[in-house]
């Protein structure tokens, strides 16, 4: 294996970031306040299939976005980086010409906040990547007589946010995952992902072990169930599937608690309470996404967002903040949790087969969305690795099988009980950027799960 | 304009002609140059404009038997240079290890342009917000609406693709689109019931200027919205049980989406996104005989549509776009793929090879995808159904990774009982399975009620990628389908 290390000391990125607005700063006229954010990346990917290459290559980009404001009229706009001075000094002028001309435009806007007492803050995480070329022997190895599909990604990511008056915080870490699934036949696969900072062959290998011996339990004939109620468990990354769908549409959220758009609007509404075994939180700390927001607020380390089944805080956003009245605590404006945490309970995570005894595994859930929004009933499917099993032993995988249910069951009046550990789970979302959102989840065993389809 | 686009720009084509190899089996850069302009009133109060310009190239190379890409913002001559030397690399790295071999031979040249008759910059910005706070006031008209936005989304982007490879050859095409996204929404709440109307839930966009917002009568929706809004507070729930299914044409959009468009998708087929987006239940020997639907069925591939979504001269490989059929009188015969798709497949496809941007490759993915009208009025569809519902505006959508189990979700229902409509419904979902459900397809409208729609944020691939697709139908009846309501 031939690594690199990358992403150590203060970089080129955060300097460059830093000359260019210090430079936008400089050219502001009378009480103007410049927010500045920075996104970007240098990235290598190798996209496989059957283990072998259907694209490979690298992205690199950066993009910078500002709010230019005066008093409280302000307009906002991005440009792409080119990474070269004078050309960069040039655009960023030309978009600041271009929001003051809008500005003119645009009254007062009574939802604008943004942080005004500096806080710096600087966090680099480095790490230890193999070379792309050893990346791909490596992986190619491990694939060799399995049908490997997935995709590699290596390399840095920041995001930094700077002010007019003063403020500089930056993110970055280089880090590497491999997302991919061996397939048996069909839809039966074993889904894996390894990421993380340094490349470890050996971590490596035992994830691959870990496959190839559920890739062999999904080598049994599979099973079709009929719709109904069953017993089931689901797995960390089943869990993650409900809590992102929650998160996305706001049950976290202040705009959608004070808008009655909230999934658990019955919580709000009829004192309808989830499971007092369940405890989440946003859990900055524990999360491996950035500690500041894009008007220069820095979150706290956890902020509890259901403690013991009952609604505690909401992630509140600047704008939220001024629109219904309360203080803000850093959260980004569409106010979904970027590193949600449930706590582990006590169902032993290596007891789960016996505790669930006779019923469904499911490995993973997909394709969430809601039957009835507001009344949180919430329909997907399971896929990948799921299992009858029977009196704590795998029977067979169970082709796929469409649940509607609600929260309000699966995490409330139905949850048995918590694993006593939790899986960190990276997000491996690559819209426009690589994601640095993440969960930390337990497993979950539940009573009944409502299958339809 | 903020800065100068580098398309049609005479020294970057200049540069990039100069920098492209010429000693390799196949070369392209592809220069996308997007800007955009961001207008929302919410509540009343205006959100922040919000402006967005971004440009890049991907540099691709095909070379002894390897491919690798490079994409930058970078766009000096070190900077393409820079790219070209990352591209070769990976190009050596990947020989050998490739799923297919074989180079583009492909040199395309010539143009597009998307169709504007009213130039959106001929309508100025304080029209433009003028026009969506009176929006704003006809949505926000009672105190149960909570919360409403009226929001316009005006995208530029212009493309260049250059190719060229060892034998001399060279392909020139340079596209433009002009793409306008209205929206409108209206959510009413009374204690645990939440509802929410939208302008088609986004489906209402396509290429062209401000003519746009009059091609779905934007300027007359607000009240219709708001009004419905609150009318489904008091509504029964959808009743459950198996009936018919007219669906308008802004769930039609989502229907064609999921359960024909995304399951004839060649790279599904052949495992490219089974560790993400998924499979297919379709397979490669179902090309030619499979009955995908009944004989009513006819879904068309049509980039040529003037002032559909994702109307387009050429994909993003350069393969020239044309009209062709999917499904023919319900029969499947051909898939969405393109050339190297069709290459490995040995299936029939189309120009279909498209990215999101510069910073993304390109894959299979739908276009405007199409059923065609049919020959009966809405009004004699509706008068058939003896118990049934008929559904509008899609507000969910789950199916399985191999596109065959699906549930959605509408925005507004009404209850059809012997062929007349009763009464409106709230929470109106229904269930089935893509491989049969489009043989009970019985009954497709004529080209009154037929809509030409896009979705705006189709996601897809590894590395994620978002495209607009278009849709276009008529009103479609389907018989025997599993109709359900909402908790309360």
């Amino acid at each position: 294996m031939t690594t690199v290390s990358t992403s150590t000391g203060h970089s080129d990125a955060q300097g460059y970031f830093d000359e260019l607005v210090t430079a936008a700063t400089s050219s502001l006229v009378g009480d103007e306040v410049l927010l500045a954010n920075v996104a970007g990346e240098r990235t290598d990917f190798i996209r496989l299939n059957n283990g072998d290459v259907r694209q490979a290559g690298t992205i690199d980009q950066r993009v910078l976005s500002v709010d230019l404001i005066e008093g409280r009229r302000h307009v906002a706009g991005s440009i792409s980086l080119s990474g070269e001075h004078s050309t960069d000094e040039a655009r960023v002028a030309a978009l600041l010409g271009r929001l003051r001309e809008q500005r003119a435009h645009v009254l007062d806007d009574p939802f604008l906040l943004y942080n005004t007492e500096p806080v710096s803050t600087e966090r680099i995480e480095s790490g230890t990547i193999p070379t792309p070329d050893a990346a791909l022997a490596d992986i190619r190895a491990a694939a060799a007589g399995r049908d490997l599909v997935g995709i590699y990604a290596s390399g840095d990511t920041y995001s930094g946010f700077a002010n007019s008056l003063g403020q500089r915080n930056w993110f970055q870490s280089a880090t590497f995952n491999l997302d991919w699934c061996f397939y048996l036949r069909a839809d039966k696969a074993a889904k894996n992902l390894y990421a993380g900072y340094d490349w470890d062959d050996d971590a490596f290998a035992a994830k691959i072990d870990w496959s190839a011996q559920q890739l062999a339990a999904l080598g049994r004939d599979p099973v079709d169930l009929s719709p109904g109620e069953y017993r089931t468990f689901l797995a960390p990354r089943a869990v993650e599937q409900i809590t992102e769908l929650l998160s996305w549409y706001g049950a976290f959220g202040q705009r959608a608690h004070e808008t009655r758009q909230t999934p658990l609007l019955r919580m709000l509404v009829d004192d309808i309470a989830l499971s007092p075994l369940l405890n989440i939180s946003e859990d900055t700390a524990g999360g491996v996404a950035p500690n500041f927001q894009t008007s220069g607020f820095v979150r706290p380390d956890r902020i509890p967002l259901v403690t013991n089944g009952i609604y505690a805080e909401t992630l509140v956003s600047p704008r939220s903040a001024q629109e219904f009245g309360i203080a803000t605590n850093g959260a980004g404006d569409h106010e979904q949790p970027e590193s949600l945490a449930i706590a582990p309970g006590d169902v032993p995570n290596d007891a789960v087969n016996e505790a669930l005894g006779t019923g469904l595994y499911v490995g993973n859930l997909w394709y969430l969305n809601f039957s009835d929004q507001a009344a949180c009933r919430t329909t997907g499917m399971t896929r990948f690795a799921t299992f009858w099993m029977d009196d704590g032993e795998i029977v067979a995988p169970v082709n796929v099988l469409r649940f509607d249910d609600t929260a309000f069951h699966l995490l409330g009046d139905r949850l048995e009980g918590l694993t006593d550990s939790a899986d960190v789970l990276l997000d491996t979302s690559t819209y426009e950027q690589r994601s640095t959102s993440s969960q930390r989840l337990p497993g979950a065993l539940v009573s009944a799960m409502r299958f339809v389809l | 304009m903020l800065i100068d686009s580098p398309v049609g720009s005479s020294g970057l084509e200049g540069r990039l002609r100069a920098t492209l190899p010429t000693d390799v089996d196949h070369a392209s850069a592809r220069i996308v140059d997007e800007r955009s302009e961001h207008l929302r009133v919410r509540r009343h109060e205006l959100d922040p404009i919000f402006n967005q310009f971004d440009s890049g190239v991907m540099i691709t190379i095909w070379d002894g038997g390897g491919l690798g890409y490079a994409a930058t913002s970078d766009l000096s001559e070190s900077g393409l240079a820079r790219a070209v030397d990352t591209a070769r690399g990976w190009a050596r790295i990947t020989a050998g290890a490739m799923i297919t071999t074989a180079a583009p031979s492909r040199h395309a040249t010539g143009s597009y342009e998307s169709p504007v008759e009213v130039t959106w910059d001929s309508m100025p910005l304080t029209d433009r917000l003028d026009l969506l706070h009176q929006q704003s006031r006809l949505l926000g008209i009672d105190d149960r609406i909570v919360d409403w936005s009226a929001s316009l989304v005006r995208r530029e982007v212009d493309q260049l693709l250059l190719t060229t490879s060892r034998d001399g050859a060279e392909g020139r095409v340079e596209q433009r689109f002009r793409f306008l996204y209205p929206g409108l929404r209206a959510t009413a709440n009374e204690g645990t019931n939440t509802q929410t109307r939208t302008f088609g839930a986004n489906a209402f966009c396509g290429q062209g200027g401000a003519e746009v917002l009059g091609r779905f009568g934007f300027g007359d929706a607000a009240t219709r919205i708001a009004e419905q809004s609150l009318e489904l507070l008091h509504a029964p729930n959808c009743p459950s049980g198996v009936m018919d299914l007219l669906l308008a044409p802004d769930q039609m959009v989502l229907q064609i989406h999921e359960s024909i468009g995304h399951p004839l998708e060649l790279d599904r087929i052949l495992g490219d996104e089974r560790n993400y987006a998924g499979t297919s239940f379709v397979t490669t020997d179902m090309f030619g005989s499979f009955a995908y639907g009944s004989d009513l069925l006819n879904v068309t591939f049509d980039p040529t549509v003037p002032g559909q979504l994702a109307s387009y001269g050429f994909d993003d490989d350069g393969t020239p776009a044309r009209r062709q059929h999917l499904i023919e009188n319900g029969i499947l015969v051909r898939g969405l793929g393109g050339e190297v798709s069709q290459e490995r497949s040995g299936v029939p496809g189309v120009a279909n090879s498209r990215a999101t941007s510069w910073n993304r490759p390109p894959i299979d993915r739908m276009a405007n995808l199409n059923v065609e009208p049919g020959n009966s009025t809405v009004d004699e569809l509706v008068s058939s159904i003896e118990d049934g519902v008929y559904m509008h505006t899609n507000t969910s959508w789950s199916i399985d990774d191999s596109r065959n189990k699906f549930q959605f979700g509408c925005e507004y229902g009404q209850r059809v009982v012997d062929g007349e409509i009763v009464g409106t419904v709230r929470n109106p979902g229904y269930r089935g399975v893509s491989r049969t459900f489009w043989r009970n397809l019985k009954g497709v409208a004529d080209r009154d009620s037929f809509t030409v729609m896009g979705t705006p944020n189709c996601g897809k691939g590894e590395l994620n990628q978002q495209v607009g697709t278009g849709h276009a139908s008529p009103a479609c009846l389907f018989a025997d389908v599993e109709v359900f309501g909402g908790e309360q």
